[in-house]
């Protein structure tokens, strides 16, 4: 695929010097990445809401387009053409730079994501860390956004977020450690290649307890129910946003969303191979119909993906929210000694020799 | 090369910039937001001579964790701006003194650095296929293994010492025992009484 984006530059402008060449092609990759990523993201909102309306029988948007597909560019439109009020008492310049700090972190981590085999826009060593600190500056758009608005409400939802995600970014940190020891590395299309090979080799299998925290760390640092006290509409109106409006708000919601993708799109790529396919290795199916099943490809990301995010609306969909102290509970005496333990049992695991981690010296 | 300059003076602008805005600012929020912004720049400026696991760590730490609960307690407290600003014409003298002292110990280093080495402050690109992050680890964890278990140690210390100093026990509080919340089973609470319908008489 990069080869192919590369290839084409060529053909088109060869005559630019190789530098910019290069620059072309990366960013056309780039370009790629972010218009599927908003589209997903345009299309989660539909999907969610047919999920949830399902859910509780009922039929969900169906009114604009086809299936009610085209709903997603309504609400667009309708957000885009809103005014954007702010608050006369307001810090101006930080409430309106709040949306852009949540929204370009999600966005800038796709940079190392592995989508299928051979393209990544930039395969970097660090990459497991790079994730890690991107999703640890997103918070600052949540608290900025609740301090700048300069209302009860906001900060309370500001004060809770905070909370809440300095607690479970600690356990997403000590489940990617055991990642990091399973695979071998911090690069993210070494730990996928480390999982290929059919279902059986995913890290899901050893690092069971590590997915779980992982995974239900995501939810929580996404401020997704049933972790979503930083909105908590039946309690402090909607938290952070309560004074954004149009575009600004649109932003919020993006980023949510975005962040949502995100997490789905690790959790795959660190617990359930990412690209490879489930069914590598069935020589079966060689010479049949079947055959891509088999090979590792874009498609198999996007399923998981595609899984996680209904996983995401079915919480939405079924669990009653947490209390404030009771997440905190959780974050810190659960989930945080659950990772210690398993990073110790790997540990022990990889010095006896046993199981996935033998190739630890 | 050229591009790697421009690069490196635009982040030490910047850099210099927000640590200026840190003092300058008059509202706290705003200072600490420009030390955000100079930790990023200096991460950049660490980017920019290959130290990618020291960079990423310091944003992930930094900015990502110790900033955040900085920008916490900062909000709790009502801070009373008119004195802040008192304190900084009164604390001027001796933040110049330390700063002087500082900057002369750096000049002292970099001279020093430089006569040694004979380099001019250039850095060898680090080969193809090099690991930030494995050559620190095996460093860490085999020549430098007892300094660093006795910070972690130290480090755990602090922790507990500082849960021990701050934890108060109010009497008569009633909290709720998880376990036993979550071990509870329907037919402890609930006796379904099966009986006939009655009959009207």
């Amino acid at each position: 695929m990069k080869q192919m984006i590369a290839d084409g530059v060529e053909f088109f402008f060869g005559w630019l010097p190789e530098w910019m060449q290069y620059v072309t092609s990366t960013t056309i990759a780039i370009l790629i990445v972010m218009i599927g990523v908003i589209l997903v993201v345009a299309f989660s909102t539909y999907f969610e809401r047919k999920v949830i309306g399902s859910m509780q029988a009922r039929v969900g948007p169906n009114r604009v387009g086809p299936l009610g597909l085209g709903q997603p560019f309504a609400d667009v439109i309708k957000l885009l053409i809103k005014e954007i009020v702010i608050p006369a008492k307001s810090s101006r310049f930080l409430f309106v730079i709040a949306p852009l700090l949540s929204l370009v972190p999600a966005l800038a981590a796709w940079a190392v994501m592995p989508l299928h085999p051979g393209f990544v826009i930039a395969d970097i060593n660090a990459g497991l860390l790079y994730v890690l600190a991107l999703t640890s500056v997103g918070v600052y758009g949540v608290i900025l956004a609740g301090w700048a608005t300069n209302s009860k409400y906001a900060l309370l939802g500001a004060m809770r977020s905070a909370a809440q995600i300095v607690a479970y970014e600690i356990a997403m940190g000590f489940a990617l450690v055991g990642v990091l020891m399973a695979g071998g590395s911090l690069n993210l299309g070494v730990i996928v290649n480390a999982q290929s090979g059919g279902f059986l080799n995913w890290f899901l299998i050893p690092l069971f307890p590590l997915f779980i925290v992982y995974w239900v760390s995501g939810v929580a640092e996404t401020n997704r129910a049933p972790f979503d006290v930083a909105e908590g509409e039946s309690e402090i109106v909607a938290g952070f946003h309560v004074e954004y409006s149009g575009v600004a708000f649109a932003l919020f919601f993006l980023a949510e969303y975005a962040n949502m993708v995100l997490i789905s799109g690790l959790t795959a790529i660190f617990f359930l191979g990412g690209w490879a396919s489930p069914f590598e290795g069935w020589t079966f199916l060689n010479g049949t119909a079947l055959a891509f099943l088999a090979a590792p490809s874009f498609v198999w990301l996007f399923a998981k993906i595609c899984f996680f995010m209904y996983s995401f609306f079915w919480y939405r969909a079924t669990f009653p929210r947490y209390r404030y102290d009771q997440i905190m509970r959780l974050g810190w005496k659960v989930f945080i000694p659950v990772t210690i333990i398993w990073i110790a049992v790997e540990g022990v695991m990889a010095w006896a020799r046993i199981g996935p981690w033998a190739g630890l010296s | 090369m050229l591009f790697q300059s421009i690069l490196f003076y635009t982040f030490s602008a910047v850099l210099v910039g927000a640590a200026l805005g840190v003092v300058f600012f008059k509202n706290p929020i705003h200072s600490v937001m420009c030390l955000v912004l100079a930790f990023f720049q200096s991460a950049m400026l660490w980017l920019l001579i290959e130290v990618e696991f020291l960079a990423i760590v310091l944003v992930l730490v930094y900015v990502g964790a110790v900033m955040v609960l900085f920008l916490f307690v900062i909000m709790m407290l009502e801070v009373n701006v008119e004195a802040v600003k008192r304190g900084l014409t009164r604390y001027a003298p001796l933040a110049a003194a330390i700063a002087l002292l500082m900057a002369i110990e750096l000049v002292q280093l970099i001279w020093f650095r430089g006569d040694a080495t004979g380099a001019s402050g250039s850095f060898a690109a680090t080969p193809e296929g090099y690991d930030n992050t494995k050559a620190l680890g095996s460093v860490l964890y085999t020549e430098h293994v007892y300094a660093f278990e006795i910070a972690a140690v130290i480090l755990l210390l602090a922790i507990v010492a500082a849960i021990t100093l701050t934890m108060r026990k109010r009497p008569g509080l009633k909290v709720q025992d998880i376990s036993k919340q979550v071990a509870v089973r329907a037919k402890d609470r609930v006796r379904i009484v099966k009986m006939d319908a009655e009959k009207k008489s």
